[in-house]
């Protein structure tokens, strides 16, 4: 027996921002979309979501940030990425990012960066289209 | 990857290959039974231990320390943590790394979160495969840790050769401790958060439940009881030297073959049994027999048993 393979995504906070509100409302409405979230927790450096990412196979990888530090740690976190051969995996935004810094974040492979007031339906809509699997 | 270059790379411990590997078997795609098959020769090496207990009672946090104490002893790492999928949804929030952030950067640790995905006794399907990409890798020591369970869910006995089972104070009477289920499966009773009020008397009620078995099976290996603090690491030292003397025991015994001949059996039995279900139904269905009889029984003409006996002798 074959079954469609659940969505896998994995949530992190990159870098020192203790708040975790946002993400873990994400990662319950991504839980109710039917999609397995794995939650790594506070203060991840990029090499530690990378070897996450890798390890736990996942098809989407999602960095809430709220510090400012985005500029500086994306790139480092899309390299570590590159760097383990996930190029594949879709990678997306959420916090306090200003519009500025957007199409910086969208040459640098991050899908979609996502602001405070976001419909979480959206998210998961997005995720299904990126992935090709809107019928999941 | 294909499944010739997953095993390659399996064997290899490549840890992209192992990931794949895991989601193969987790999604049971045809690759799997291919996979399986050239890994299988390779496993029967690790030490596999079941980390299990109340949702709550430190499982993760202890897994997290007792990694690394087994890596100051020189031993790799795998670990396979297991959270409850939403039997609503179908989703899954798998917050075991949390506690595990030390473990990060080590390349002697691999760790993989899996979802229950509809599994009742603790585990997920999948997990008993994933413990034997792990093995197939090379790792020493394979932890696995089991959704927070209740009394009855005894499955991670089943898969590991060494099972610890936490207990943490405050829950209960010692009438709790005379229950039948998961305190009989323990080989190490690990009394968490010690430092609590009542720890000390959790323990010497877990003695007085000790001092009631009678002769078993195994009456070679009392199971120890070790308090620990998970989250300041006391008593792990002295865990890790409890989980190396029951494999000792084991070796030394000839419990080792043992239990590898029952856990043989019953993979071969539950193997059968699937596949067999599988191969008869489709038979069933590809002959026409299938619609009719299962209308029949909706309609109490003919029973289930009946109807199963009919399957098969018009397949054998």
């Amino acid at each position: 027996m074959t079954v469609e393979p659940r969505i896998r995504v994995l949530l992190a906070k990159p870098g020192l921002d203790g708040h975790d509100r946002g993400v873990k409302v994400v990662a319950r409405a991504l839980r109710d979309a039917g999609m397995e979230v794995i939650y790594t927790g506070l203060r991840q450096t990029p090499e530690m979501i990378a070897e996450a990412a890798l390890q736990e196979d996942v098809d989407v990888v999602g960095l809430s940030i709220l510090s400012g530090a985005h500029m500086a740690l994306f790139p480092r976190i899309m390299e570590q990425l590159r760097q383990r051969g996930l190029d594949d995996v879709v990678v997306f935004a959420g916090g306090i990012i200003p519009d500025e810094d957007v199409p910086r974040l969208k040459e640098l492979g991050i899908r979609h960066v996502y602001g405070p007031g976001t419909d979480t339906r959206d998210i998961v809509a997005d995720i299904r289209r990126a992935l090709g699997r809107e019928g999941a | 990857m294909n499944a010739p270059e997953l095993v390659a790379g399996v064997l290899a411990g490549d840890r992209r290959a192992m990931a794949r590997a895991i989601s193969t078997v987790e999604n049971d795609r045809p690759a799997a039974r291919e996979l399986l098959a050239a890994l299988y020769p390779h496993t029967g090496r690790a030490q596999v231990v079941g980390v299990t207990g109340a949702a709550g009672s430190g499982k993760s946090t202890l897994v997290n320390q007792l990694a690394l104490e087994l890596r100051r002893r020189g031993h790799t790492v795998g670990i396979v943590a297991v959270d409850p999928t939403s039997p609503f949804s179908g989703g899954a929030i798998l917050g075991d790394r949390i506690r595990m952030r030390d473990l990060a950067g080590d390349p002697g640790i691999f760790i993989r979160s899996m979802a229950t995905r509809g599994a009742l006794g603790g585990l997920a399907a999948a997990t008993a495969d994933a413990v034997s990409i792990l093995d197939a890798a090379g790792l020493d020591c394979i932890l696995i840790e089991t959704v927070g369970v209740g009394q009855d869910e005894v499955d991670v006995a089943r898969e590991a050769h060494t099972t610890l089972v936490l207990q943490v104070p405050g829950l209960g009477d010692d009438v709790q401790a005379l229950k039948a289920g998961i305190l009989e499966i323990a080989d190490v009773f690990v009394v968490n958060k010690a430092d609590l009020d009542g720890a000390s008397q959790l323990a010497l009620q877990l003695q007085i439940m000790l001092d009631l078995n009678g002769p078993g099976a195994d009456a070679g290996w009392r199971p120890p009881i070790v308090q620990t603090v998970a989250t300041a690491g006391t008593g792990v030292p002295a865990l890790a030297d409890a989980i190396a003397a029951h494999w000792h025991y084991l070796h030394d015994s000839g419990r080792l073959q043992a239990q590898e001949r029952a856990h043989a059996e019953r993979l071969l039995t539950e193997t059968l049994a699937r596949e067999a279900t599988a191969r008869l139904l489709r038979a069933a269905r590809d002959q026409g027999l299938w619609e009719s009889l299962v209308a029949q029984v909706a309609a109490h003409e003919v029973d289930p048993y009946t109807a199963a006996d009919r399957v098969m002798t018009a397949l054998e």
